[in-house]
């Protein structure tokens, strides 16, 4: 390990990258990482793939099995449209439904090229847009595909009855986002995730009752059984009796959402783990870019010691908000000490720093930008609150718009925030800071979204593939929804076209025994430790030690330290451990344990992934690396690639693999939202 | 400005949906006004935990409103004493230093108790099978603005839609009906174009599945919309009625 002290001064990591992994493999030709991008120009790639790939026919679907695991927007409609085609699946969720998978808090939006506003959108345009707010870091190949099918997912979304909002006219609306000159996001409310999701989950219970499909609620995956080389089925732990099942298919899809609450405080939901991405891992599959974690600027500031989540303020509220701190820091001072209101700040003190910042974006510019400005402002003393909160003020929309306007957009919103903060919206700013949100980084996959083993897919969040460095607002639902409408659906007979004579499989078999073996001696060891920590408290500690050394601002010190706080976390937690109940029954404690096990690999690889990473981009803001007016500096020169890590056994140094970002299509340029 | 209250729980605890259960009576300090339900019962089982016992068992996943997973029966009421939310939005600054908060599952037939708070709702699920869907395959549909819905249409079936299948409806109603959950959806899907070519099938097959399953019959009470955290309209039941007389008629 480095040591600390001799770091003094140094911003470039490289000399000491050799103590966390071995860098020096990605030079090696096994260790060459094979994309499968077709050939052609950009617009022509898909189409490409799809006249020339293998299919199917309709016989041999039936006789092939795929399991789903996660029934958020990806799980669900990949699990529906599979099912749709013919093939048996199997799909398998933690909740108690699969309608309550946390696809289903997207508040904001959907984008789509559907140009309905005539104010010059395109599908190059959403492609452009998504690259540069990736801050060129995504695959080219991937995003412009995103973009081709996003008008496909808001036809399909229609269809299905889905109720976004509409014109007097009887037409869709729309709305602006963040990193975006146009109006291309489509929203139900201030709950577009729960109604796409609601309509995923209706096509799924159509393919439910007739039998394509069968679900398993209540059911955590545990591991992938690999056979030959192959992902062949998956262990699961029954959450309500504690059993341990095995389930058997010729192909697995991971559709299982991202890693964010290695912070503890997020907005993801409760159950919400990577678990799956580390079950992944540890069988050969490579993670990607774990350091590109959004960090979202709008969120309720944290209460206390006792909170267990965060709440997201949509991004939609952006469009009418307008975000400012006190411009004089006695103002800040007394409006923390409870002597001011901030009402009592005149329009004249007050900085809209976003608008004076990026004045061609201003309030909309993207989630990191804005994360960072926040940061920025309170760091130095202007914050307000309990001094990490800046405020989201509705005032002005107020005097334009009239408040029944405004209630119309963003009521529900608005309910939301008085609900949790006590404070009238209407009446007085919000107060907002930044919150862990989602996580671009995640399971390397190729084009065909099948990740480096065979027959394991993953699509969603879980996967690294569309976002780069930073997500654009209302591109989750997007993405998710592509990859299990239009993406996965056809990719996944190019793989099974081959298996179409491998018969149904056994769960009796020595890799089964094996892989059960294993979930059970990991349960047993995690329930011997009888030490005095629940769960939660081990996590909220690993959580303490993200948000300072691994969130939004990082360095070179502070992601060694990391490393090695992260080490503490761990030896805590095989030492002092404690699990109530039983392993062999339903135990919500184990549940967590689990999950936490599984965060201590992830945390430990996102600092060093962070570490590896001399460079600023997008969500991952390295402060030694940065613009003399605080912008973040890229290096493209030796950055430009998506960093893969193949794992190599417990305590020992993941491989870096690399794998080159070509850009073709697109002009590779510093983002900028200024003017 | 955040305060701190003391609070006397008395909580149904239940191995098993064949177990007999009690209520077990705890008492918790030091709670923030500014925690939110959920955590306060979090501050519990940390409690319980430090003290080598099995914490209480409920449900909860977004904890914002939205999943549906949270439930729970809170001074008598689902969801909790505030209308109009969810119990993992309900906060401690809504409750008094020294009072007892009675704590109990769903209690519905068609509910069973898991453990603890948790409860099955399965039955839910099954009559969205039945028929809570349009059907068409991936892939065949039109361009999304082909047809024009007006927007108080699309506002209406908005507001059916916002159905988040907690289940409060049933455990508040005397009967155990699922009445206002089954209407809101076929009501949406009633309103909306895309909903018209099944519209007498849908209506017939939910109402068959929520039948077979066990709920109660509707008599009008309005306990269901009252106790909606969603604000689920009775309006939604009446067009339910219409819809499946209509249907019973054209068979």
């Amino acid at each position: 390990m480095a040591n600390l002290s001799n770091l003094e001064g140094m911003i470039d990591s490289s000399p000491i990258m050799k103590d966390f992994a071995d860098i020096e493999s990605s030079k090696l030709p096994e260790y060459q990482i094979d994309s499968k991008i077709p050939e052609g120009p950009i617009a022509e790639k898909w189409t490409n793939y799809k006249a020339h790939q293998k299919l199917v026919n309709p016989a041999n679907k039936r006789n092939l099995d795929i399991i789903v695991v996660g029934t958020g927007l990806a799980g669900a409609s990949a699990a529906s449209t599979l099912g749709e085609l013919g093939f048996n699946v199997k799909n398998f969720c933690i909740q108690d439904s699969p309608r309550r998978a946390h696809s289903i808090a997207a508040q904001g939006g959907i984008n789509a090229a559907k140009n309905y506003q005539n104010d010059g959108d395109s599908v190059y345009r959403l492609f452009y847009d998504t690259v540069k707010g990736g801050d060129f870091r995504s695959r080219e190949a991937n995003v412009y595909r995103l973009a081709e099918v996003s008008n496909n997912i808001i036809d399909q979304c229609v269809q299905q009855g889905v109720p976004f909002a509409r014109e007097y006219g009887g037409l869709l609306a729309n709305r602006s986002f963040g990193g975006a000159q146009v109006s291309r996001t489509f929203y139900a409310k201030g709950q577009t995730g729960q109604q796409l999701l609601l309509g995923a989950y209706a096509s799924l219970n159509r393919q439910i009752q007739k039998g394509t499909v069968k679900s398993y609620n209540r059911r955590e995956m545990m591991d992938i059984v690999m056979i030959d080389g192959r992902a062949r089925g998956i262990i699961v732990r029954n959450l309500v009796t504690g059993e341990i099942e095995r389930y058997a298919a010729h192909a697995v899809v991971l559709a299982t959402g991202g890693y964010g609450r290695a912070f503890f405080l997020s907005t993801n939901a409760m159950g919400c783990n990577g678990s799956a991405a580390v079950q992944a891992f540890k069988k050969g599959a490579y993670l990607a870019n774990l350091a590109f974690t959004q960090i979202h600027p709008t969120c309720i500031p944290v209460h206390g010691e006792d909170q267990s989540k965060l709440t997201l303020m949509s991004e939609s509220l952006r469009n009418d908000g307008r975000i400012w701190v006190p411009k004089k820091k006695e103002d800040a001072e007394a409006i923390r000490a409870g002597q001011k209101k901030p009402t009592d700040i005149p329009d004249e003190d007050r900085d809209f720093y976003l608008e004076r910042r990026y004045p061609a974006f201003g309030n909309l510019c993207p989630r990191d930008i804005a994360s960072r400005a926040a940061k920025e402002r309170c760091d130095a003393g202007y914050g307000v609150g309990t001094g990490n909160a800046v405020y989201l003020d509705f005032k002005y929309a107020i005097e334009r718009l009239g408040e029944d306007v405004v209630r119309d957009r963003y009521g529900n919103l608005f309910d939301m925030y008085q609900m949790i903060s006590d404070d009238n919206p209407y009446k007085t700013p919000m107060m907002i800071f930044p919150a862990s949100h989602y996580t671009m980084g995640g399971i390397w996959v190729d084009y065909e979204l099948q990740t480096s083993i065979k027959g394991l897919f993953a699509i969603g969040e879980c996967n690294f593939s569309d976002h780069g460095a930073n997500r654009l607002g209302a591109s989750a639902l997007m993405q998710g929804l592509a990859d299990g409408y239009f993406v996965l659906p056809y990719t996944m007979q190019n793989y099974l076209s081959d298996q179409i004579k491998v018969p149904h499989f056994t769960t009796d078999t020595p890799e089964f025994d094996e892989a059960e073996k294993g979930v059970r001696e990991r349960i047993e060891k995690l329930m011997a430790i009888k030490g005095t920590k629940s769960p939660d408290e081990i996590h909220k500690r690993l959580g303490h030690v993200m948000w300072n050394l691994v969130g939004m601002g990082r360095t070179l010190q502070g992601l060694v330290k990391a490393t090695e706080e992260i080490e503490e976390v761990r030896k805590e937690f095989y030492s002092d451990l404690r699990i109530v109940g039983s392993a062999d029954d339903l135990n919500t404690e184990l549940e967590k344990a689990l999950r936490l096990e599984d965060f201590l690999v992830i945390a430990k690889m996102m600092a060093i992934d962070a570490l590896n990473r001399n460079e600023s981009c997008g969500a991952h803001f390295r402060e030694e690396y940065q613009t003399a007016d605080g912008e973040a500096a890229r290096n493209d020169e030796e950055y430009m690639y998506v960093s893969c890590w193949k794992y190599t056994g417990e305590n020992e140094k993941p491989i870096l693999l690399k794998e080159p970002l070509k850009y073709e299509a697109i002009k590779v340029q510093t983002r900028n939202y200024k003017s | 400005m955040e305060k701190t209250i003391s609070v006397n729980l008395k909580i149904w605890r239940q191995r098993g949906p064949k177990e007999k259960g009690q209520f077990v009576n705890y008492h918790l300090d030091n709670v923030s006004t500014d925690s939110s339900f959920l955590e306060m019962l979090d501050m519990l089982n940390q409690q319980l935990v430090e003290n080598n016992q099995e914490p209480v068992v409920f449900d909860s996943d977004c904890r914002e409103g939205i999943c549906g997973m949270c439930s729970l029966y809170i001074n008598g009421h689902p969801h909790g004493p505030v209308q109009g939310i969810t119990t993992c939005q309900l906060h401690m600054r809504k409750f008094n230093d020294g009072d007892t908060i009675t704590i109990e599952p769903w209690r519905s037939a068609a509910f069973p108790v898991i453990r603890d708070l948790m409860v099955n709702r399965n039955a839910f699920d099954q009559i969205q099978q039945a028929g809570g869907y349009v059907s068409f395959n991936c892939g065949g549909a039109q361009d999304a603005n082909n047809i024009p819905i007006s927007k108080e249409v699309a506002d209406v079936a908005m507001d059916s839609a916002t159905c988040i299948g907690c289940g409060a409806c049933v455990a508040a109603c005397k009967n155990g009906s699922a009445m206002l959950f089954v209407s809101a959806k076929v009501s949406q899907f009633a309103l909306l174009p895309q909903g018209q070519v099944e519209r007498k099938r849908r209506a017939r097959a939910m109402v068959k599945k929520m039948d077979e399953l066990g709920f109660g019959n509707c008599t009008n009470t309005g306990a269901c919309a009252a106790e909606c955290p969603k604000n689920i309209p009775l309006s939604n039941i009446a067009r339910l009625n219409r819809e499946f007389i209509k249907a019973k008629f054209a068979e």
